[in-house]
Parts: C-alpha cells; sequence; structure tokens
C-alpha cells in the first residue's frame, strides 16, 4: 500500500506527472508561476547564455505564467539600477510579460504581497521565485521556494525545474490562543528560535492546528515568509475557507479554488507542538535570526531607528496594530520611525482609513512601497554604533547597510511601542 | 596542498559575502571585487590578487544563508576560491552547483587560517594538524548538472533535446 503523502508531496506528484512521490525522490516540476524583481537583470543575462549557439530562438516557455515586480531599489537609487530596471522593462515588452509592475502608485509594490493581493497564487501552485522569501505564498497552499537567477533562467526555457530533490515535511501544530500584543510574528520567531536558523535547513514546514485555521491570511503571510530563515525550503498552510475568502473576496479571483490537503497518514520527519498562550511578544536580537528572546530581557535598549514594513510586516493588519498604539502619542526624540507599507494597495487603504496621518501625526516618516531599508540598499541606512527595531526579516551584520550598526526584530505591536519610549519596550508594559 | 585564507564561522550570510548595496552589479565579471566588501581586509586580499587560485575559505554550518542573490557566488567563483563547509544553506548550494563553484560538505571539519588542507574525493586531510575529515557527497538529484559543468549547459543540453524532439 502506498504511504499517505504531505502536502508538496502532492503538489510535486500532480506537477511532475506521477501517481506519488515521496520524500527524497528527484523531480522535475512543471512550474505554475516563476517570479523575480531586479535580478531578473541578471536572469536575462544567464537565459540568453543558455540559448548561445543552439540556433533557438530565446522565448520564455510561458509569459503568462512570468511575474516581474520592480521592489528592491524603487524608485532607482543609482543610474545603475535605472539602466537594469530599463533593460528588463525592454524585455517584458518584447516577451509579452503580463505580470509585469513597474514603480507606480496605483499597482506597485513589494514582490511578495503583489503576488497574492493579485491572486496570482492559487492553491497547489508550483511558484519559484529569484528571492529567498519565496516560501512566502506557501500561505496560500502553494508549493513556493527560492532560486538562484541562473536556476530561473533555466526555468524560463523550460517551464519546469529541473532535478528537484522532493522536500521531506516538519509538521507544526500550534494550539492555544494568543495573548495581547502577541501574534504570527512572535510565533515564527518563536519557532526559528527553537530549531535554530539551520533546523529546517532542506525541509518543508507545514503549518496546523487551531491556531493557524483562526489566522487571517495576512498573519499566515508572515509564518511562511520567515519559515526560510529557519533554512526551510518552504512554509505552507494547507488552504481553507479563509484562503478562500482572500482569493475572492480580496484578490478578485473568481471561480473555484481547490485545496491541497495532507493525507492523514502522511509521513512526516519531525513534529513540533506549540502551545501561545503563555508565549510572550519575541525579540531576535543581533546578529542572527535564531538569537530569539523574550522582550523583557532586552527591555530598555536603545533604539536609534524603528522599521515598521517588508514583505514580513508591512500589510494592512500590521499597520492598523502599530497606528493603534501610536495614536496620540509622538515617537521619541533622538529615534526616527520609519513606515514603509508593503504595496500600493496597502498605502492606499491605510491613507483611507487615516492611518497614515496618525503615523505623520505621531512623527514617523511614511515611505513609498518597496523593499526599502530592510536590506540597506539605498535608504534608511543606519549610522556606526546605531540599533534598529525592526518588523523586517533579517539582522545579519550589515543588513541595514552598515556593518558597525545593529538590528532587532520584532513584531509591529512592540515596533509602535518602542518607537515612543525610544528603547525596547514590552507592549504589555507600555503605559498605554 | 592549498592553503585556508579565511575562516568565517557559523551561519556566514550572503548579505556577508555580497553586501545588499552592490546588488546592481549582476554580471559575474563584475561581481568579485565585492566579495566579503564588509570584511575590509579580506576583501583587500581578494581584490589584490595575492591569494593563489585554490584557496580555501574554511565555514561552519549553514554557509550562504540568507538571500538568494547569485552574486554571492558569482563573486566567490570569480577568485578560484574552494569553500569548505560543515554545511551549506539550500539555495546557495544549488547555485554554486549550477554556476560550478568548488564546495565541499565537511561535518567535521577543524581547521584555521594558514593551515594547509589536501582534499579528495572522499576526505580532507589537514596536513598542519595531520588530522582526516570524511566528506558528504553534494546532493545526488544535481549530479547530472555537476557533470555538465552547470546549469547552463545542462539547459542547453535540454533545449536542443527538445528541439530533436519536435
Amino acid at each position: 500500500m502506498n504511504m499517505g503523502m504531505t502536502i508538496v508531496e502532492k503538489i510535486l506528484a500532480r506537477a511532475s506527472g506521477a501517481a506519488t512521490v515521496k520524500a527524497g525522490d528527484v523531480v522535475e516540476p512543471r512550474v505554475d508561476l516563476a517570479m523575480s524583481h531586479e535580478n531578473a537583470a541578471l536572469v536575462i543575462n544567464q537565459f540568453m547564455e543558455i540559448y548561445e549557439g543552439t540556433s533557438q530562438v530565446p522565448n520564455v516557455w510561458d509569459p503568462s505564467k512570468v511575474a516581474i515586480i520592480f521592489d528592491h531599489r524603487v524608485p532607482a537609487e543609482s543610474s545603475k539600477t535605472a539602466s537594469n530596471q530599463k533593460k528588463i522593462r525592454e524585455f517584458v515588452a518584447a516577451q509579452r510579460i503580463t505580470k509585469f509592475h513597474d514603480i507606480r502608485g496605483d499597482v506597485g509594490g513589494i514582490c511578495h504581497q503583489i503576488l497574492p493581493e493579485n491572486g496570482y497564487v492559487r492553491p497547489g501552485f508550483v511558484v519559484v521565485g529569484t528571492d529567498s522569501h519565496t516560501t512566502t505564498h506557501g500561505a496560500l497552499g502553494a508549493f513556493s521556494f527560492g532560486i538562484g537567477a541562473t536556476e530561473m533562467a533555466s526555468v524560463w526555457a523550460l517551464g519546469a525545474a529541473l532535478n528537484i530533490e522532493v522536500p521531506a515535511t516538519i509538521k507544526v501544530n500550534v494550539t492555544g490562543r494568543f495573548g495581547k500584543f502577541v501574534g504570527p510574528k512572535d510565533l515564527i520567531l518563536h519557532l526559528i528560535g527553537r530549531i535554530s536558523a539551520q533546523g529546517a535547513n532542506f525541509k518543508v514546514i507545514e503549518f496546523h492546528g487551531p491556531v493557524i485555521r483562526k489566522m487571517s491570511t495576512s498573519g499566515r503571510l508572515v509564518l511562511c515568509n520567515m519559515s526560510v530563515e529557519a533554512g526551510a525550503t518552504a512554509g505552507i498552510v494547507p488552504a481553507d475557507e479563509e484562503t478562500r475568502r482572500f482569493l475572492h473576496d480580496e484578490a478578485g479571483v473568481n471561480g473555484r479554488i481547490n485545496a491541497v490537503e495532507p493525507d492523514a497518514d502522511a509521513v512526516y520527519e519531525k513534529k513540533v507542538d506549540i502551545d501561545v498562550s503563555d508565549l510572550v511578544p519575541q525579540v531576535a536580537c543581533p546578529h542572527t535570526v535564531d538569537n530569539v528572546k523574550a522582550v523583557s530581557q532586552v527591555k530598555g535598549t536603545k533604539v536609534h531607528q524603528v522599521v515598521i514594513g517588508s514583505c514580513t510586516n508591512g500589510r494592512l493588519e500590521d499597520l492598523e496594530i502599530a497606528a493603534r498604539i501610536l495614536k496620540g502619542k509622538k515617537v521619541a526624540s533622538n529615534t526616527r520611525m520609519l513606515v514603509f507599507p508593503a504595496s500600493a494597495k496597502i498605502y492606499a487603504q491605510a491613507l483611507e482609513k487615516g492611518i497614515i496621518g496618525e503615523f505623520m501625526k505621531a512623527g514617523a516618516v511614511i515611505m513609498n512601497p518597496g523593499c526599502g531599508p530592510c536590506l540597506g540598499i539605498h535608504e534608511g541606512a543606519l549610522g556606526d554604533g546605531e540599533i534598529a527595531l525592526s518588523t523586517t526579516n533579517r539582522n545579519f551584520r550589515g543588513r541595514m547597510g552598515n556593518p558597525n550598526s545593529e538590528v532587532y526584530l520584532c513584531s509591529p505591536a512592540v515596533a509602535a511601542v518602542s518607537a515612543i519610549k525610544g528603547v525596547i519596550t514590552d507592549p504589555a508594559k507600555g503605559g498605554n | 596542498m592549498a592553503k585556508v585564507v579565511f575562516t568565517p564561522g557559523n551561519d556566514v550570510s550572503t548579505d556577508a559575502i555580497y553586501p545588499g548595496r552592490y546588488m546592481a552589479t549582476v554580471l559575474p565579471s563584475e561581481t568579485p571585487q565585492y566579495a566579503f566588501a564588509d570584511n575590509k581586509e579580506f576583501n583587500t586580499k581578494l581584490r589584490e590578487g595575492i591569494l593563489p587560485p585554490g584557496s580555501i575559505i574554511v565555514g561552519g554550518k549553514n554557509f550562504g544563508c540568507g538571500s538568494s542573490r547569485e552574486q554571492a557566488v558569482s563573486a566567490l567563483k570569480g577568485h578560484e576560491l574552494v569553500i569548505v563547509a560543515k554545511g551549506f544553506a539550500r539555495i546557495f548550494l544549488q547555485n554554486g552547483i549550477n554556476l560550478g563553484l568548488q564546495m565541499v560538505v565537511c561535518p567535521d571539519i577543524e581547521a584555521s587560517e594558514g593551515d594547509g588542507l589536501d582534499i579528495s574525493a572522499k576526505e580532507v586531510i589537514n596536513r598542519t594538524s595531520g588530522k582526516r575529515f570524511s566528506i558528504s557527497p553534494l546532493p545526488a538529484a544535481r549530479q547530472q548538472i555537476i557533470d555538465a559543468g552547470g546549469l547552463i549547459p545542462y539547459t542547453r543540453k535540454r533545449i536542443m533535446a527538445q528541439a530533436r524532439a519536435d
């Protein structure tokens, strides 16, 4: 008798035309969506090189399945970036790629928000992206993983990911009830701290349990986004009614949505149980994401820059939580606060709800949607010896543009209350 | 025998190997100048070309974690460095295989800067300490890509085969 399959095994079996696959098998799944950002400049270079001397015409296998979103350096910070973006625009036009999001105030934003909010990802899809946080899209029940530029060039040519080893799966079962000011970011930081930055290397993390079932898609995106910080190939949440609600009501998807669920007798490499009832706000301390502590252990640490935004925590729910805490308060002097919504759509929604106004009144600077200060490319760099507290996903030395600075990672609630105090603060004891 | 020139420890991120602010530079011919750019001492040695080809970086666990940026691989390959590590992060390992970076998975490796290493198919011998360490094979799933000399020639072969079949 065949053993049961995990979600990713089922997705890979379907995508590679096999009845069943199991962890360790080597498959070549057809790709449903292939996403790149500005690094498409390198993908184009590698793509053209593949075709050299072949007499074949370099055309992407299916222009409707290629997505390119400008987010890492928007608007361009240098002539070099602007020239890369120009080259990509020309390629997009020549190849008739439709899922292209240029630098725009109506449909632009961070790739890991643009894909879900436009309904580009569906349950059961195989999604690849030239960005490690492509794991985000597992929140919609897809198998979604990061690859390099050359591998993407190969996908553009063949429409399949070559020589993929079916990953084993870790099942994470989450029970209990979040306390006030505790949420998805604290859960994923706790998990990473528990299993380490390489604890899920080459594995998939499948999220289950009543806490996940009750969680919004926005929260699930946080969990899957940061699964890669435990080394995971992918994070995945089985699609359910909430997934259907999100895709139909928020992402404009029409028609039937088929969920893929794991078999009851699926084989997991490991199971992890987490009860969130006693979980307190978590902070990842410099300079690794798995250096996770309770907020009380680092409270009082001076913060020079507070950052709220990114593909991890730049969604409407995140901005709402922060704005509620900041309402009527001021960002501490000698602390600067930067807010960058994950997409133009979220920016507009936040504007309409008065959230942007609250941030500005408090003294926060609103930045355009994009990757912004998260990876130290072109805005929001830190000075020597400065400390940032950020809702983003990485705190590696030098991540925010300066190797002589420190980055702490936290939830939007911890970030907001700490901005008011100017030091890392437990929101439960923030004087609200 | 080749020399160990750098021992950066566990969890070396691609931000450390190739800082984000240089990501607009994409071509493998241009990326090597920014390898470990935030480590001025090592970066200077690399740029001055005083390290012979085949010089070895010995890393700990989870080498190449973080961003999928392929510049982190092309920058090291450009200097013809060999990376021996206790373990590699998944995307870095795949990018390395795809571009033909010399990587050795050696879970128990012990070596210090200046040590001389001999690397064979099965083991790493530290000639300075006299200790031997066994090598774990690279993922078998990727052997065809390694054999083809990287993913570009491998995909090119597949395209030609497809064209012949059509």
